[in-house]
């Protein structure tokens, strides 16, 4: 075997010839199948790699993809957005954020106009610029809001712990990290949206492990396949899921076995156990109140805890989205963007209505890039 | 969100600090969340100034093969691509069962 090279990781993943390969591949299998299958692809980033790279048009018809709630901006809720922007707006705070989280709506505009509107609010590419901000601004309060899966917490976590070790203290931290699982049962126990095999997340796997998956397996008799983000690592994976139907299995397997492993990656999820903790019950966008399905701070960092420290003036009432948005229904995997009346007129990702068009993981976004 | 991009690893800094390479973007990531240890030319998976996991290579060269072999398996249309001759010295390359923990 040749050496690998970093260009081989990303394009020999991308190979038109090796997607055109298992697509025949796949559609042999296909015809053996005893019922359509409808796989949910739990995270928006293989949402994004399906919409991108057309694989729904080069599969058989009795595959359908159902997109997940796997795109940790689209479920926030609008109470918990508002929450950033009202703590961007006090005095002496600067807020910083990941990415998208800066373009999202909340009851009354985004991070964005607060910022236009002289909030100190900093869009981060990575976690540990939080640091630099701190150490540059000591007289200011700087609230890290952490979003998104089991794939950013850690960072988070590593994050506190780089702070405490150099003595930094005046970084407050607002958790709004979720867990996948938690909204895989939720979606299962409710029996609406039919899904009879999942395409397991990449990079969230890497973290927390295949093993993560065995109860749907165990509890609901769904087979799962761990999956790489590339478009040849999804049809491999749809292949794998086809023989596990037709082979009369129920298994959790690895495709992307070049990242993942049964147990995930264990430094990751104790530094995570050490700062966080479940919390009883979160509100998820679109799927409602879900039972331990979100971390918060432990209670030794209370002193710590933007949520605690500035709990006064953050409402937690529950907030609708715009009465045409449909993500709600989206997130669930009961309809599409395109059964959307607004897609692509009133809502567009330069003047979004709901969330699920700003993130590059919303399948609005997704939508709108690849498939108008 | 949830992306993670392959890097290649060029030198350990000091603080746990790695300089990787991402197609031609250099940048510094902290280790903090390595799970094991890894050395320059090693190649890493890479979120939001972190380095998260190593990639294993030669999980990666492996299904690079059976990448190439279907493709060559299709370009020759007489040739029916039976996924039980896509083999290698380890056995089937499409259908391997679950890894090995710890192997
Ligand atoms: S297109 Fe816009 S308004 Fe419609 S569901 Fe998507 S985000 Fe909501």
């Amino acid at each position: 075997m040749s050496k690998l090279t970093l260009k081989d990781l990303y394009f020999k993943f991308r190979d038109p010839k090796a997607m055109k390969a298992l697509a025949s591949l796949i559609e042999k299998e296909a015809l053996k199948l005893k019922e359509p299958l409808r796989v949910m692809e739990i995270c928006g980033g293989h949402t994004h790699t399906i919409m991108k790279y057309g694989l729904k048009q080069i599969l058989p018809k009795n595959i359908t993809f159902i997109h997940g709630p796997g795109c940790p901006v689209c479920v926030m809720p609008k109470e918990r957005i508002d929450h950033a922007i009202i703590l961007a707006k006090q005095k002496d705070v600067i807020l910083a954020t990941l990415g998208d989280m800066i373009r999202v709506p909340g009851s009354n505009g985004s991070l964005a106009k607060a910022r236009a509107e002289g909030a100190d609010v900093r869009a981060l590419h990575s976690a540990f610029d939080v640091l630099k901000i701190a150490q540059e601004n000591p007289n200011k309060k700087v609230v890290f809001f952490a979003i998104g899966f089991e794939t950013t917490t850690p960072m988070t976590a590593a994050l506190m712990e780089r702070a405490f070790k150099e003595g930094i203290r005046n970084i407050y931290y607002h958790i709004n990290h979720v867990l996948v699982p938690p909204p895989m049962r939720a979606i299962m126990d409710s029996g609406e949206a039919k899904i009879n095999a999942f395409i397991g997340p990449s990079h969230v796997s890497v973290i927390i492990g295949a093993k993560s998956y065995e109860f749907l397996t165990k509890d609901y008799n769904t087979p799962v396949v761990v999956a790489g983000f590339e478009p040849v690592d999804v049809m491999e994976s749809i292949l794998m899921l086809i023989r596990q139907k037709n082979e009369g299995r129920c298994e959790v397997e690895i495709q992307y076995k070049r990242a993942t492993t049964w147990e995930g990656n264990l430094v990751a999820q104790e530094m995570i156990k050490k700062y966080m903790e479940v919390r009883d019950t979160f509100r998820w966008r679109g799927l409602g109140d879900i039972p331990k399905s979100a971390l918060k701070l432990k209670e030794e960092y209370s002193e710590f805890d933007a949520e605690k420290i500035w709990k006064d003036i953050l409402p937690n009432d529950p907030i609708d989205d715009h009465k045409l948005c449909i993500c709600g229904e989206i997130l669930k995997g009961l309809k599409t963007p395109l059964d959307c009346k607004v897609f692509g007129k009133a809502c567009t990702p330069q003047n979004p209505l709901g969330s699920c068009m700003v993130s590059d993981e919303g399948a609005c976004n997704a939508y709108y890039r690849y498939a108008r | 969100m949830c992306l993670a991009i392959p890097s290649k690893i060029l030198k350990i800094k000091e603080n746990n600090i790695a300089e990787v390479d991402t197609l031609g973007v250099k940048r510094e990531v902290s280790l903090d969340l390595m799970p094991e240890p890894v050395k320059e030319g090693d190649y890493v998976l890479i979120h939001v100034g972190y380095a998260m996991g190593k990639i294993d290579e030669k999980e990666a060269l492996e299904s690079i093969e059976v990448y190439k072999m279907l493709a060559e398996a299709a370009a020759n249309e007489e040739y029916e691509i039976d996924p039980e001759k896509l083999v290698n010295e380890d056995g089937p390359l499409l259908y391997k069962p679950p890894r090995e923990e710890n192997e």
